[in-house]
C-alpha cells in the first residue's frame, strides 16, 4: 500500500464507491466530440451492456443536439477511439462487443465540422 | 509587596510552556497517537516559536473588540438598506458562491485545527492551532451573519449547508477540505497552514474582498477587514510549521516536498472558481485571474520558495502548467457555470459587450481567438430563444471533483484526458497533477463521493433532474439558470425603478 496511514490495515476500512457493482447492471460509460470544446466536458451515460454501439448517436444528441454542427455530421465519416485505441465501431454490435467496461471512454471526431465559424467551440 | 508585571515574551513563556505533565502510566505516544505515522522527524518541539506571542487571554480581548466593530458596521448596513447599493443584482451571484463554497470550509478549516491543537506534542504549535481553530469558526459566523442580511432579499443562499454537502461543483471545495482533514496533522498544517494559507489566500481573499469593495458591498469589505488580522496570524503559522518541519531533520524533505506538490495542485485547482468569479461574475470587475496569479503566485510566491530554497524545497510541480492556464481556467469555468447553472444554486448571464472587450484587452493571446466565439454562438442562441443548457451529465476528474473541461497544457482546444487503472478499475483525471495525486495513494481517493457517479447509483433523491435538483434544495425556476427575467432580476429592476422615481420626485 502506497498511502502512509495510522492502521496498517487500512483498506480493510474503506470503500470503493465507484466499483461496476454500485451502477445497477449499467455500465457507466464517457462520450466525447472532439474539436467541439464550448461543451464543458464528455458526457457521462448509464448503459446496459448489451445497448448497441449506435444508440450512443441518439443518447448524446440531447446534449450536442442545439450545436449548428450536430445537424451536418456524416457518421460514415467519423473517426472513433475507444479507451484511447483507434477504433471502427459496428453500430449494430453491443457496446460490451466493443470491449468496452465501467467508465469506458469514446471519443469521436467528425471531419471538416471544425465548430463554430471554425473556432472549434 | 505588589507583583511585578511579566514583560510579553515572559508571558507568552508562562502561559504557553510548560503546561503538560510527564505521563507515568501510559507511554507518551498514547497520548499523542497522530504525530509519528506520517513519518515526519521532530528532534525537539520546543525549537518551534510563535512570532506573534499570543496568549489565550490577550487573543480574546482583540477578538471581541474586533467583534464588536464588525457587529456595528453590519447593523449600520442594515439599517440603511445597504444591499440596493451593490453595483448590480448580478454581484449577488458571487455572495452566493462564497457562502456555499467557502464559508463552510471555513467550519472544515476550524474542524481541522481543533484536531491539530489537540494532537501535536509540542505545545508551541498547539496553541497556534488552537487559536486559529478560533479564528475560522469566528469566520464562518461573521460571514454567515454579513451574508444573512442579503438573503432576505436575494434566493439561493437559505439552503447552504445541505448545498455544501450535495450540490455538484460544491464538492470540488468539499472534497478538497475532507481530503486534507483525513489526513495525518502534519499533511494537514502543509495542505492547509502553507500551501493554502501562505501560498494561495491572497487569491481567494484579496479578489473577494476588493470585488466587494468595487461593487459597493460593505457589509463584506467589514467582515474582510475583521478577518485580516487573523489571516497575517494563520500565514505566519504556515510558514513557520514549514521552516520548523525542514530544519528538525533532513528526512521530512521529500515528504514536505511531497505535500507541497499535491496540495499547491489542488489548490490552484479549487481556485479556478476564484477565476471564474472575477472574470466574469462581477459587475465591475477589479482585475483579471492572470493579473492576480501573476502578482500573488508568479512574483510573491516565486520570491517566498527562493527563500525555501535554502532548505532544499523546490517550487511545486507543474507550477509552470498553472502558470499557463491561468490564460485559460477563468473562461473554461465560466463557459462551464453558463451552461450548468439551471442545475445550479446560482445564475449566470452572457458577458455584454463592454465586458466581453475587457476580456480581450486582458487575455489578448487568448480571449477572441479562443472564447469569445463560443459567447457569440451561445448568444446567438439566446437571440433565438434558444438560450443553450447542457441537458446530460458529465465526466467528472476523480481527484479534484472538477468537470473534466480543462484542456492540454499549450493546446486550448483539445480537451485534456488522464487515466489510470488501479485494482482492476479505471478511474480519470483532468490534468497530470490529479492524476499524481491519485496515483499516490489511490486507496484514498477511491472512497471518493463523486456526484454524477452517486445519481447513477442512485444515492441523490431519484432518477430525474428535477428529483436531484429537489434533493440538492434548489428551487426550480427560483435559484437557478439564467439570471436575466430571474426573481433576483426582477427584484434589482424594481429597486432601480425606485431610485429612478425618487430622483425625479
Amino acid at each position: 500500500m502506497a498511502l502512509k496511514a495510522i492502521t496498517p490495515d487500512y483498506e480493510k476500512y474503506t470503500e470503493n464507491r465507484d466499483l461496476p457493482e454500485l451502477y445497477h447492471g449499467n455500465l457507466m460509460i464517457y462520450v466525447h466530440w472532439e474539436h467541439h470544446i464550448s461543451f464543458v466536458a464528455a458526457i457521462a451515460l448509464p448503459l446496459p451492456p448489451q445497448t448497441p454501439f449506435g444508440a450512443i448517436k441518439e443518447a448524446i444528441g440531447g446534449v450536442y443536439g442545439p450545436h449548428p454542427d450536430w445537424a451536418k455530421i456524416d457518421w460514415s465519416h467519423a473517426i472513433w477511439k475507444i479507451d484511447g485505441k483507434n477504433a471502427t465501431p459496428d453500430f449494430d454490435k453491443s457496446i460490451a462487443d466493443h470491449g468496452m467496461g465501467h467508465k469506458s471512454l469514446v471519443r469521436f471526431w467528425t471531419p471538416g465540422l471544425d465548430g463554430y465559424h471554425g473556432s472549434l467551440n | 509587596m505588589t507583583a511585578k508585571k511579566l514583560g510579553l515574551k515572559q508571558r507568552y513563556a508562562h502561559m504557553t510552556r510548560g503546561l503538560d505533565w510527564e505521563t507515568s502510566y501510559q507511554p507518551i505516544d498514547k497520548v499523542f497517537p497522530y504525530d509519528q505515522f506520517e513519518g515526519i522527524k521532530i528532534k525537539d518541539w520546543s525549537a518551534w516559536e510563535d512570532p506573534f506571542r499570543l496568549t489565550m487571554d490577550a487573543y480574546w480581548k482583540f477578538q471581541a473588540e474586533k467583534e464588536r466593530k464588525l457587529y456595528a458596521v453590519l447593523d449600520a448596513f442594515a439599517q440603511n438598506n445597504g444591499q440596493t447599493g451593490i453595483s448590480d443584482g448580478r454581484y449577488m451571484n458571487v455572495l452566493k458562491l462564497f457562502l456555499t463554497g467557502i464559508s463552510p470550509e471555513e467550519y472544515q478549516s476550524h474542524r481541522g485545527f481543533a484536531f491539530i491543537g489537540r494532537h501535536l506534542r509540542g505545545v508551541g504549535p498547539r496553541v497556534a492551532a488552537q487559536q486559529q481553530s478560533l479564528d475560522e469558526l469566528r469566520h464562518v459566523q461573521t460571514q454567515i451573519h454579513t451574508i444573512s442580511h442579503y438573503n432576505k432579499f436575494f434566493n439561493g443562499m437559505s439552503e447552504f449547508p445541505t448545498m455544501h454537502d450535495r450540490v455538484f461543483y460544491l464538492s470540488v471545495p468539499k472534497s478538497f477540505f475532507d481530503d486534507a482533514r483525513s489526513a495525518g496533522p502534519f499533511e494537514y498544517m502543509i495542505a492547509i497552514g502553507f500551501a493554502f494559507e501562505y501560498v494561495l489566500t491572497n487569491l481567494l481573499f484579496v479578489p473577494f474582498m476588493s470585488g466587494a469593495a468595487y461593487n459597493g458591498d460593505m457589509s463584506t469589505v467589514t467582515f474582510g477587514f475583521s478577518a485580516q488580522s487573523d489571516e497575517s496570524r494563520h500565514m505566519t503559522l504556515g510558514i513557520e510549521v514549514i521552516k520548523f518541519l525542514l530544519e528538525q531533520h533532513p528526512d521530512n524533505l521529500p515528504i514536505v516536498q511531497k505535500w507541497v506538490d499535491k496540495w499547491f495542485w489542488r489548490g490552484f485547482r479549487l481556485l479556478g472558481l476564484v477565476a471564474m468569479m472575477m472574470d466574469y461574475m462581477l459587475p465591475k470587475p477589479v482585475m483579471s485571474w492572470k493579473e492576480a496569479w501573476e502578482i500573488y503566485f508568479t512574483e510573491a510566491g516565486g520570491a517566498l520558495f527562493q527563500d525555501l530554497a535554502r532548505y532544499g524545497l523546490k517550487m511545486p510541480k507543474y507550477h509552470e502548467v498553472a502558470t499557463e492556464a491561468a490564460e485559460h481556467v477563468g473562461h473554461q469555468l465560466y463557459g462551464l457555470l453558463y451552461q450548468l447553472c439551471h442545475v445550479a444554486g446560482l445564475h449566470a448571464w452572457m458577458p455584454d459587450a463592454k465586458h466581453m472587450d475587457w476580456l480581450s484587452e486582458k487575455y489578448p493571446n487568448t480571449f477572441d481567438k479562443y472564447y469569445r466565439p463560443r459567447f457569440e454562438m451561445w448568444a446567438q442562441m439566446e437571440k433565438e430563444g434558444k438560450r443553450f443548457y447542457y441537458n446530460g451529465l458529465l465526466q467528472l476528474c476523480h481527484t479534484c471533483q472538477l468537470p473534466m473541461t480543462f484542456t492540454e497544457p499549450g493546446d486550448p482546444t483539445t480537451r485534456c484526458f488522464r487515466e489510470t487503472q488501479f485494482k482492476g478499475n479505471r478511474y480519470h483525471f483532468c490534468s497530470d497533477g490529479c492524476k499524481d495525486i491519485f496515483d499516490n495513494e489511490p486507496e484514498k481517493y477511491v472512497q471518493a463521493w463523486l456526484p454524477i457517479q452517486q445519481i447513477f447509483q442512485g444515492n441523490c433523491g431519484g432518477p430525474t433532474v428535477p428529483d436531484v435538483l429537489n434533493w440538492y434544495q434548489i428551487k426550480v425556476g427560483v435559484d437557478n439558470a439564467e439570471y436575466v427575467g430571474s426573481e433576483d432580476h426582477k427584484l434589482w429592476e424594481s429597486w432601480k425603478q425606485d431610485t429612478a422615481v425618487s430622483k425625479a420626485g
